[in-house]
């Protein structure tokens, strides 16, 4: 930029870079974030139209009534606890997949961590190829992998170990397999990124100091492990809680997630505002999450 | 109106011919089920026509409809079921293209000049048509042969129990068990609707999965004995599989057609209205017949359908199972509400 320009000329061009810089920033903030939760919020209290979409000059609370009460034909309420098991057995597989994904993953990263430079880049590299392929296809290959006459049972069959195909797939089993098998880079990265900083010399000196493996692992590893291990585990548990084509393809479409539920409302029951009330649902659960999440965070923020 | 099998082949399909849609002069971009439209077909019109074509693909008419209402997508034709085209009509989505008047209208069979939303044939003009009902594989069934009821579906004998499959789609499902029980299939009264319900209950312990993708290789690998099936689909087992019997169950069998139509801010309007007056010319009504497995309207088809279509009872239907089919019903919200309500309680 000339230099010789007068200052009110450079007080412009440096709101307009700074504009130029911040700007996509919010537009995509705004475009992408805030105005679909209007849209959301907006459509969730109407009433439905019966052919898709809502009716606009209508208002009405029956979307979130919908959660726990039911309309009987005369127009009274009762109780109705078909969506809350259905919200509460996503929380539930989301839960386990977590725990799934830790139990693995934690070992994966520690194995990931301790190895020289050049094999960690290759094997950081490895852990993400599984996103070069599409979601669907992955499904899909578990269930040639799974079902009654797919390779595991087959090759189970043809040992001899077993003499009828196990029941693999179409249940909560195939579900919890394909979101672990799904999320589980996402549980390993952060914590191999949390654990890759760690001092060897802190291990060693733990030695040193007659400490055995169990001990080492709990009080050195372990702590410097945590806030990998937080951030991994709310990276998995909010997407698995909104999960679709899982439980759809390996569970057979024989119980749904949240994901589904909303699905079902846009397609074929064609509720608008009761998967957009479902949406906010969903959401407040994620928040809930992430809340629980910063509040655990913050003291440990103090004390480093 | 009903989705195909390998959603794969119809996203490498869709992908391929978007990637390959450079811009020229007239195009023609389709909006369709995936492996609902033979690619041959595509060639034999850019050929004709020097019309440059390309589809997308929809993976329920949900999306279609939505993607419509949320302003187009720039698409010319497309595919939809009566119900979704009724709504299309309602909201002025679709264009009035004169289908009654155009040139090889003359070839459409007596029963489909006609539609329930569409009575003269303004908008839509027939594409494939076809049944819901069931298939099954003699050599796992006990005594290698059925009854031609929804009983064996709906209440298994023990040895077929765990081994059947359901189509999950809501209102087949609903329209099966209804006819099965002898209720209107647009009941608006909770009791039967409760009946409904306990029927889908008593079943889904013995029902191996619910799943619209994937029920032609699901028979044709032996997965399931039984599965509620398309006869088109069927007609496809039966390539792996030549003794599959697809059954027409004598309580009622849910027929249902799909049409063509053309958005009414379709981007090349007389394009799409020669693609659809193309489409009824029997040769390549019949070309889509032998790719989709799936019957067409235009008379004059037969004699270009392959041998293994015209023979085949789960595409050609024997005409003594005429009685047995129970077309499209509007329903009103108090009996959608009902099924919904039924559906969300069989999988929560």
């Amino acid at each position: 930029m000339a230099v010789t320009e007068n200052s009110v000329g450079q007080r412009r061009a440096a709101w307009r870079a700074r504009a130029f810089l911040i700007g996509p920033a919010a537009l995509a903030i705004g475009v992408f974030m805030v105005v679909p939760l209007l849209l959301m919020a907006w459509i969730s209290i109407h009433e439905r139209d019966f052919s898709g979409s809502v009716v606009w000059d209508s208002y009405s609370p029956e979307a979130y009534l919908r959660f726990i009460f039911e309309r009987n034909l005369d127009d009274s309420l009762s109780w109705n606890f078909d969506y809350l098991s259905i919200i509460l057995r996503s929380v539930w597989l989301s839960a386990i997949t977590t725990a799934l994904s830790l139990l693995v993953g934690f070992p994966t990263a520690l194995f990931m961590a301790t190895r020289s430079e050049k094999w960690r880049a290759i094997l950081v590299f490895l852990v993400t190829i599984p996103f070069w392929t599409n979601l669907l296809v992955r499904n899909y290959a578990w269930i040639l992998l799974l079902r009654d006459h797919g390779t595991i049972n087959s090759f189970l069959l043809w040992t001899g170990i077993i003499g009828e195909p196990l029941p693999l797939l179409h249940n909560g089993f195939a579900v919890s397999v394909g979101l672990t098998y799904s999320f589980l880079p996402f549980m390993v990265l952060p914590i191999y990124a949390s654990l890759e900083k760690l001092d060897p010399r802190l291990i060693e000196a733990s030695f040193d100091l007659y400490a055995n493996r169990v001990r080492t692992l709990w009080h050195i590893v372990l702590p410097a492990a945590k806030p990998g291990i937080i951030a991994g585990s709310i990276l998995v548990f909010v997407p698995c809680l909104g999960s679709y084509v899982t439980p759809e393809l390996l569970g057979g479409g024989k119980t749904m997630m949240i994901g589904n539920l909303i699905g079902l409302q846009f397609g074929a029951a064609r509720n608008w505002p009761f998967g957009a009330a479902l949406g906010f649902a969903l959401l407040s659960l994620v928040l809930i999450a992430m809340t629980i999440y910063a509040l655990k965070a913050r003291p440990k923020a103090g004390s480093q | 109106m009903k989705k195909m099998s390998h959603i794969l082949g119809g996203l490498a399909l869709s992908v391929g011919l978007t990637l390959g849609g450079a811009a020229s002069a007239q195009e023609l971009h389709l909006y369709n089920w995936s492996n609902y439209f033979p690619p041959d077909l595509l060639k034999k019109y850019e050929a004709e026509t020097g019309v440059k074509v390309t589809i997308d693909n929809y993976a329920s008419e949900e999306d279609l409809l939505a993607k419509l209402q949320a302003g187009g997508g720039g698409y010319d034709v497309i595919f939809p079921g009566p119900t979704t085209l009724g709504t299309m009509i309602e909201k002025g989505l679709v264009a009035n293209i004169g289908v009654n008047k155009m040139e090889n209208f003359g070839n459409v069979l007596p029963p489909f000049q006609t539609l329930s939303v569409d009575a003269d044939r303004s908008y839509s003009a027939p594409y494939m048509w076809g049944t819901t009902g069931f298939t099954y594989d003699p050599a796992m069934v006990p005594g290698g042969e059925l009854e031609q009821s929804w009983k064996e579906l709906f209440e298994p004998r023990d040895e077929l129990k765990g081994n059947i499959a359901m189509l999950n789609e809501m209102s087949d499902v609903w329209n099966a068990a209804a006819y099965y029980l002898g209720v209107d299939k647009c009941t608006e009264d909770s009791g039967e609707a409760q009946k409904i319900l306990d029927l889908l209950m008593a079943q889904k312990p013995h029902v191996k999965v619910y799943s619209n993708d994937g029920t032609i290789d699901r028979m044709s690998a032996g997965e399931v004995a039984v599965h509620m099936q398309w006869n088109g689909a069927a007609h496809r087992v039966k390539k792996n599989k030549p003794d599959a019997v697809y059954v027409y169950p004598k309580e009622g069998v849910t027929f249902w057609t799909d049409t063509l139509a053309v958005p009414a801010n379709a981007p090349n309007m007389d394009a799409a209205k020669a693609f659809v007056n193309w489409m009824m010319d029997p040769e390549n009504a019949a070309i889509a017949s032998n790719y989709t497995g799936y019957s067409n309207a235009i008379r004059g088809s037969g004699e270009f359908l392959d041998a293994s279509l015209s023979s085949d009872p789960a595409v050609n239907m024997p005409e003594e199972y005429g009685e047995r089919l129970s077309g499209f019903k509007q329903c009103s919200p108090a009996s959608k509400q009902l099924r919904e309500r039924v559906w969300t309680k069989l999988k929560s």
